[in-house]
């Protein structure tokens, strides 16, 4: 039986980068293949080189025994591939079943056929147990109902190949289980997937084999049989890693960040933060677990002055801070990793150096009075990019050239650049591979040793569970719990996200 | 239902109304001013399906009044110099449809600033028109009135619907055609999801840049409808900066209906409506006022209109960004 995916050769050459350099791989009914690699590595270029979206330089794509026309996707989708793509993509303001129709729309004559659409959905739903409503906007769901919908989007033609990129980085641990069983399902019934996680308890629970990028190159194959998390981790970056966190116990002194009684809207006007009341202390780091959107991302704009605070006071060191007035609250000792890199963290269009001292470029050393100083700007950057290991040629190349580990890298380096009271750092390892993860998070506690107190707000219920010394378990935008870490139990936890009486 | 109680549909009912009312005062007056507004308000509500067809598909297009302005010169010009309404009309179809290649061309395939783009064809427009303008030039005539038998009929409905001639019979059913296609084909999905989510429709392969082309391209023939209307069946003649920034009004009134047809439809009616009430109290002598005052009417409701609207209503997504493949 010949293979589902043949890929020979592949090369792409992006400015700049050789994202794919001379790669081949094979898929078989039936298989699961991870592909594992740093950010950067290539692993995202070459899926959606298969799907057709980008064209290759170099190298050939047989599916089922076929040579596919470079950058034909409706050819590739025609051949029975389905791909999860890493960002959604769905139309938000559409439903459920035109999101899913797109492209390949039952019709009457000119007409949409709008009834068998919605049966075609629901019966496609059934099928694979993963429950939607065909009518819902999209917009209107939680993030884990959205990846359904994307996935039921790559299911519906009968597909031979599945393509997940990143599938679990934004599921709670509920449903990322429930996805590994519906990948294993699939497996089972003969189609062949390939999976792009960065989690390697993923990969070692779902995968047959496993490809390792680094670099754009092929570094070799390995399975769950013959190696461990620790090998794969050592595979992708090259030298060994530590997964687990290594930290001394905090020795929490006065409270530096007070939130009391907040209350904010989020962006549809309802009430998504419901009275929320948090003390962080000097060197500890409090971590706050939650499923997205039950109010995070609303309470972490409201602290840090990004978003009006309906009601309630957020307190630094004892003296209230500015409602919506960034700048303020950052004079005040406050320092943000955003949640949105690319939106809050990075002046895309800005070179690297220039994002370094995003946060200080109108105070010495980096300006006199009006004037910049340019030299002691770029001084900085390219000490800032050795220590911290930035990817790049030149700190004088743009923000966005950078690849997504490397941005939240700048980011990183630049919020904990000064003296800082307060840390708010939300899913500061979002889409970060491990070495870069492990290298984060090692700066979250190294700014807590230093004194800082830390409010980590993370969907990654393992990242709050190892960094965090209390945890605060977040839910239908109020504090739910709050339990020493000593004390923690992933279980308990979960289930508390989940919205459960534990 | 709650959609339907919105500001905005309480001015339609205010302009219902009043005209109800007058029409029981005084009723061949009401339905000859109501019809003056129909005729006003088709070429506007034309070259707002122009901004219409281009924004749901992410391409923003401030170059309609360029397209309003060449093409009625070109129905014109031709028409003169054939002698025959037919070929104008046709001319000023392919004019439109070529200035929406050349908008398409701009902004999808060299991927430039939409509002740039736009801005060159407004001034190639101006350039063009005036340069090319003769003075004292005449068409043989206008498209002439038909009346539909039994349906000009009706009473009041009659003279103001179905005594035109043949361009605004055919804009209307453009403007009907147009807000059935956008929310009931698969033409019409795949548009909006391209002006929302362009990588959405790519990955579901559907080409983006194809699918943009087109629909650019529909939007400039049915600009050089509005432009013909204008030039050959409204008026009857030419001159320099003869659409007087019709084709920002229409971006005005795309924004005030919401970029649906029918929304267009009704805020151009409700424009219409205003500049003939506000000619016909003048040549009644109710008002004492400068010309000046009605000219500029348009002008001053446009930006009321806009200050209404502005804010609470949401464009497609992703007008004005080029799609770029490779960052999907």
């Amino acid at each position: 039986m010949s293979d589902l995916l043949e890929i020979t050769g592949l090369t792409k050459q992006f400015p700049g980068v050789l994202a794919n350099d001379n790669i081949s791989l094979s898929v078989k009914s039936g298989e699961v293949v991870a592909l594992l690699g740093e950010n950067g590595a290539g692993k995202s270029t070459l899926v959606k080189t298969v799907f057709g979206l980008i064209k290759p330089d170099k190298g050939e794509i047989k599916i089922m025994g076929k040579v596919m026309e470079p950058g034909d996707t409706a050819g590739v989708i025609a051949a029975g591939v389905g791909m999860v793509h890493q960002h959604f993509q769905l139309v938000p303001v559409m439903s459920v079943t035109e999101n899913i129709i797109l492209g390949d729309e039952p019709r009457k004559a000119f007409f949409i056929d709008r009834k068998s659409a919605r049966q075609q959905v629901i019966a496609l739903s059934e099928k694979y147990g993963l429950e939607v409503d065909p009518d819902a906007i999209i917009e209107d769901l939680p993030v884990g109902m959205q990846q359904r919908v994307e996935i039921l989007k790559a299911l519906r033609k009968d597909v031979n190949l599945l393509i997940l990129d990143e599938p679990t980085a934004v599921l709670t641990p509920l449903e990322i289980d429930e996805l590994l069983v519906v990948i294993r399902n699939l497996a089972k019934s003969g189609v062949g997937v390939v999976l792009i996680t960065h989690k390697l308890h993923e990969v070692m629970a779902v995968a047959d084999r496993v490809l390792v990028l680094r670099g754009g190159k092929a570094i070799g194959f390995t399975s769950p049989k013959e190696t461990d998390e620790a090998g794969l981790a050592q595979m992708m970056v090259g030298r060994s890693v530590v997964l687990r966190v290594d930290k001394t116990p905090a020795n929490p002194g006065k409270p530096a960040l007070e939130v009391k009684g907040l209350q904010v809207l989020d962006d549809r006007k309802l009430l998504s933060v419901k009275g929320v009341d948090l003390v962080v202390h000097k060197g500890e780091i409090l971590g706050v677990a939650g499923v997205e959107g039950n109010g995070q991302r609303e309470m972490v704009e409201a602290i840090c002055g990004m978003r009006h605070r309906l009601a309630g006071q957020v307190l630094v060191d004892g003296v209230a801070t500015k409602d919506m007035h960034p700048h303020a609250v950052h004079a005040s000792g406050v320092s943000h990793i955003p949640e949105d890199r690319e939106k809050h963290g990075l002046v895309a269009s800005y070179s690297i150096a220039d994002n370094l001292v995003l946060n200080q470029f109108d105070r010495e050393p980096f300006a006199k009075g009006w004037v910049r100083n340019i030299s002691q700007v770029n001084k900085n950057a390219d000490a800032v990019v050795e220590q911290f290991d930035i990817r790049t040629p030149s700190a004088q190349n743009l923000a966005s050239s950078l690849s997504g580990g490397n941005k939240q890298k700048v980011v990183v380096a630049r919020e904990l650049s000064e003296d800082l009271k307060v840390l708010v750092a939300a899913q500061p390892t979002r889409g970060v591979d491990v070495g870069s993860i492990e290298f984060i998070h090692n700066q979250l506690i190294a700014a807590r040793d230093r004194g800082a107190a830390v409010l980590l707000v993370s969907a990654e219920l393992d990242e709050v569970l190892s960094l965090s010394d209390r945890i605060a378990v977040m839910s239908g935008g109020k504090i739910v719990a709050i339990v020493d870490s000593k004390d923690a139990d992933r279980n308990y936890i979960g289930r508390l996200m989940a919205g459960m009486k534990a | 239902m709650k959609e339907f109680l919105t500001k905005r549909n309480s001015f339609i009912g205010i302009i219902v109304l009043a005209t109800a009312f007058l029409y029981s005062k005084d009723g061949s007056i009401t339905t000859s001013v109501v019809s003056t507004a129909t005729a006003f308000a088709l070429p506007l509500a034309l070259a707002a399906m122009v901004g219409i067809m281009c924004e749901r598909t992410g391409i923003v297009n401030i170059g309609i009044e360029g397209t309003l302005l060449t093409s009625a010169f070109a129905a014109f010009f031709v028409s003169s110099l054939t002698s025959n309404i037919l070929l104008g009309f046709a001319a000023s179809v392919a004019v439109g449809s070529l200035l929406g290649l050349l908008l398409a061309v701009m902004s999808v395939s060299w991927k430039m600033d939409q509002i740039i783009a736009g801005t060159i064809i407004n001034i190639l427009a101006t350039g063009l028109t005036s340069f090319l303008y003769v003075q004292g030039r005449t068409i043989p005539s206008t498209f002439p009135e038909y009346d539909i038998p039994k349906l000009k009929d009706i009473p009041f409905f009659g003279p103001v619907l179905f005594m035109h001639g043949p361009l605004f019979y055919f804009g209307i059913f453009v403007i009907l055609s147009l807000y059935v296609a956008l929310f009931k084909t698969t033409w019409g999905l795949r548009s909006r999801a391209v002006g929302e989510h362009p990588s959405s429709a790519d990955t579901a392969g559907v080409s983006v840049a194809r699918l943009r082309y087109i629909n650019v391209a529909i939007a400039g023939a049915i600009g050089g409808l509005a432009g013909a209307f204008l030039s050959l069946e409204l008026v009857g003649s030419f001159e320099r900066g003869f659409t007087a920034g019709k084709g920002f009004t229409a971006l005005a009134l795309m924004i005030f209906g919401r970029w649906n047809p029918l929304g267009a439809l009704a805020a151009a009616m409700f424009f219409g409506m205003t500049q003939a009430y506000a000619n016909q109290l003048m040549i009644d002598q109710v008002v004492q006022i400068p010309t000046q005052f009605i000219t500029i009417l348009p002008y001053i409701l446009t930006i009321i209109v806009l200050a209404i609207s502005a804010g609470k209503v949401r464009a497609p997504a992703a007008e004005g960004q080029p799609y770029e493949k490779e960052n999907a």
